[in-house]
């Protein structure tokens, strides 16, 4: 009982957490700024999905269950490569970025 | 107990696979869009592994393996394009 009640927070904490990812990603003001809610909320929501389900399965079936931390690993791995490369093609673009600084300004206060 | 948790979660995802396709049409430059693409792809592996959760097998870990792969290639090799103008160079 207290088992399941621990799985079931953590599925219900990974939808929360993949919620707010994207609430973040609809409602930030600029590029930079939106980067953050799905690249730190969404491995959140997904890591602790993923650890339910390993402790469920192992739980339940015959020995541990260890594909789930496979994901895990993949996806902390690589959503920073991604959010680097994607904030590297922005910068490219020239984007606007926090109001009123220009390029200018980020350099002057590297 | 556990079921209506997972009906709850499988609710939210909906919720915020749908916010983010907002941002998908919505999204004023291209690299907003592949950030949201990107956002979808990770999300829906989500599913999938609840979705296995809900049966009880453990059927579908490769499959969001899989997903999870493609988003991170597709997101690369995108972000790539838009910087260098060629994929590999």
């Amino acid at each position: 009982m207290l088992f399941e009640g621990l799985v079931a927070g953590l599925v219900v904490t990974g939808g929360v957490f993949s919620l707010i990812g994207s609430l973040g990603l609809l409602r930030m003001p600029d590029f930079f700024t939106r980067l953050h809610g799905p690249s730190k909320a969404t491995t959140i929501g997904m890591g602790s999905i993923l650890l339910a389900s390993a402790l469920y399965m192992s739980a339940r079936g015959p020995g541990l269950s260890l594909h789930e931390f496979m994901i895990s690993l993949f996806i902390v791995i690589t959503t920073p490569v991604a959010a680097h490369l994607l904030a590297k093609a922005a910068r490219h673009r020239r984007l606007p970025g926090v109001e009123g600084w220009t390029d200018d300004d980020h350099a002057r206060n590297r | 107990m556990l079921s209506v948790a997972i009906d709850v979660a499988f609710a939210l995802l909906g919720l915020s696979l749908a916010l983010t396709l907002v941002r998908v049409v919505r999204g004023p430059d291209v690299t907003d869009r592949i950030l949201a693409l990107d956002t979808l792809y990770v999300n829906s592996a989500t599913m999938l592994v609840l979705y296995g959760l809900k049966l009880g097998t453990g059927r579908y870990y490769e499959a969001a393996l899989l997903i999870a792969m493609l988003g991170f290639i597709t997101t690369v090799v995108m972000s790539k394009f838009l910087t260098r103008g060629d994929v590999i160079e």
